[in-house]
């Protein structure tokens, strides 16, 4: 069966950036592709150009089968989109909006009005939805935003940045959301600059830095390529390290390192638990005493890093967004 | 979020529309939705108002007195009959900034990638902002030419001419209101977009007829107010309304001033419609 979404080689310059530098995609029916990477990495132009708000200088590219430059209306009545800032109107009510949006999805009144019963229902806004979105929380214009986007119940949808400046309980929200949409069969391509994010929900990654994708496969496949588990180790005594070293060599697949100040001691090993457990075996036989122990594989943070030779935090250089950055978090390593 | 029961994907058949019917559902669709904006933000039809309301009473009883209409009689009284036609004029092209405004605001807010996304004809957003416009400025125009007659302005030539005066108005707001809307598009910000929208509007309007008689200006300049398509619906306005303080000025375009401003109306609104158009459609936001 055809890709729900490939993409060809696309190009797109701005001036002297060339914001797409020959990307190629495709997301299998009923899946999903998180597309990750920092700010400017080309996410958002590539979600452009599949969305047909913005025509690529080269390439090609098919949205449900459909060619998204040759018959850009056809791909429209397809896909739902959803960006990084909420595309609401904020001086009508929540009802208002999606009626408008339904309607101009070419549903009768009185479809789009029980379909924006329907929508704001699900995504508790019910008791708002006469208020003007003006009066809505950060997290409620998402929600409506994505249930905007869901009118027409969209075979394929796009995400950009979904949850880029939400607290973690309306973050946990939206992803319940994305999760059920993708049960039912939607096809969803979602871009994100949070590992954890596109870990949880997304079958497949690309990562994106600077126009091209640099990397695809799982989350699994992608921690695979940049080398296996490692233990980590942290001795009570600073005076142990060297004790410990040597009660490590037999396992190690590589050069330990060592943190002296905080007394960490990480070193690559395969066979995961059974090795974790002969370490701590190893360990107490030669009295060791250890504060904290533990089998560490490799999170995208660590693939994005060997993969750019740059970290993914880029959080902060997107403040122009009108979305309130309240109770973002520092999205450093999860270890 | 409550679990979904429904939600299951493909479930809405849209309808099919094309072409002109397409395209008049999807404005209808905007310009409602504009509509329901102003009636949210009241202050800006009130501030909309208060403009050409303080204009009438200011022209007319502080410097009404002074300026001299030749071939009449000068009194702040017959120099109201002359303003109106002005003020009426001035206060339609003001739609500009209503547009120009209105389009910054929804490029930057996203609002417009929204509605580039949706299967809806293009032009409609445009179409559908211009027409809101519209139905402000023929509210403004009510209001304006209630207190026009409460300042002792009067028609007389007759109630189908003064209509007749009014669809000139509002052809001429039309026309300028895709002027605006183009402003809108080049200037993506909202603040910008309203002071762009109404800074070349003073020359424009002042050059004219519209508040003193072209004789009065020097020479060289007295063509370019003559043929300032403000100013023959100004003049036409004069004639229809029966407004015409002395004879009518000696210049091709004031002579004929009723062809020549539905002539200038429809040639701004075809040009800067396009222009806008082309620029929605290729616009990178």
């Amino acid at each position: 069966m055809a890709p729900a979404i490939q993409a060809e080689n696309l190009v797109k310059t701005f001036g002297d950036v060339r914001a797409l530098d020959g990307v190629s995609l495709d997301v299998p029916e009923g899946t999903v592709l998180g597309l990750l990477g920092p700010n400017g990495a080309g996410k958002t132009t590539t979600v452009r150009v599949l969305t047909t708000l913005l025509r690529p200088d080269s390439g090609r590219a098919t949205v449900a089968g459909v060619d998204v430059l040759k018959h850009p209306n056809k791909v429209r009545s397809l896909i739902g989109l959803s960006g990084q800032y909420a595309a609401v109107d904020e001086y009508l009510t929540g009802r208002e909006n999606l009626q408008m949006v339904g309607e101009l999805y070419q549903m009768t009144p009185r479809d789009a009005k029980a379909r924006a019963l329907e929508l704001l229902e699900w995504f508790n806004l019910t008791e708002a939805m006469d208020r003007t979105a003006k009066t809505y929380s950060g997290g409620m214009r998402r929600r409506l935003d994505l249930a905007a986007a869901l009118v027409v119940r969209p075979p394929v949808m796009f995400l950009d940045e979904p949850t880029t400046g939400l607290d973690p309980r309306n973050r946990l929200a939206l992803w319940e959301v994305i999760e059920t949409l993708v049960e039912q069969g939607t096809t969803l391509l979602l871009t994100t600059q949070y590992l954890e994010e596109a870990d949880r929900l997304a079958h497949d990654i690309a990562v994106v830095d600077h126009g091209k994708v640099i990397a695809r496969g799982t989350a699994d496949e992608l921690k695979a390529q940049i080398g296996g588990e490692r233990v980590e180790v942290v001795v009570h005594e600073r005076g142990d390290v060297t004790e410990a070293l040597a009660a490590l060599a037999p396992y190690a697949k590589g050069d330990p390192a060592v943190e002296k100040n905080t007394r960490k001691i990480t070193v690559p090993v395969s066979g995961g638990a059974k090795v974790l457990a002969d370490v701590i075996r190893e360990l107490d036989s030669r009295s060791i005493e250890i504060d904290d122990i533990g089998l560490r594989r490799p999170t995208l943070d660590d693939v994005f890093l060997s993969l750019t030779g740059h970290a993914t935090e880029a959080a902060d250089t997107d403040e122009e967004q009108q979305s309130p950055a309240k109770g973002r978090k520092g999205h450093g390593k999860d270890a | 979020m409550t679990t979904a029961t429904s939600h299951a994907i493909g479930g809405a058949v849209p309808r099919q529309r094309s072409g002109p019917a397409a395209m008049a559902h999807d404005s209808w669709v905007v310009a409602k939705r504009n509509l329901r904006r102003m009636t949210r933000i009241p202050e800006i039809v009130v501030f909309g108002l208060m403009q050409p309301v303080m204009f009438v009473l200011l022209f007319s009883y502080v410097m009404g007195g002074a300026i001299r209409i030749p071939g009449a009689q000068s009194s702040s009284s017959t120099y109201t009959q002359f303003l109106m036609a002005g003020i009426f004029a001035q206060t339609v092209t003001f739609a500009v900034a209503g547009a120009s405004a209105g389009i910054a605001e929804d490029m930057t807010k996203g609002l417009v990638d929204r509605f580039r996304s949706l299967p809806m004809t293009r032009s409609a957003v445009l179409v559908g902002r211009t027409l809101a416009d519209l139905v402000q400025t023929a509210f403004t125009l009510l209001v304006l030419a209630m207190v026009a007659l409460l300042v002792g302005w009067r028609i007389h030539e007759g109630f189908p001419k003064a209509l007749a005066a009014f669809g000139l108005l509002l052809l001429l707001g039309y026309a300028f209101s895709w002027i605006g809307a183009l402003i809108g598009l080049s200037v993506r910000s909202p603040e910008a977009a309203t002071s762009a929208g109404l800074i070349w509007l003073f020359p424009l309007t002042f050059i004219s007829n519209a508040f003193v008689p072209v004789s009065s200006m020097p020479s060289w300049l007295q063509p370019i107010a003559y043929w300032n398509p403000f100013s023959a619906t100004v003049q036409a306005c004069r004639e229809l309304f029966g407004n015409q303080v002395g004879p009518t000025p000696d210049s091709w375009p004031m002579e004929h001033a009723v062809v020549v401003s539905v002539v200038w109306s429809i040639v701004i609104m075809a040009f800067f419609s396009w222009l806008s158009v082309r620029k929605y459609r290729s616009a990178v936001g």
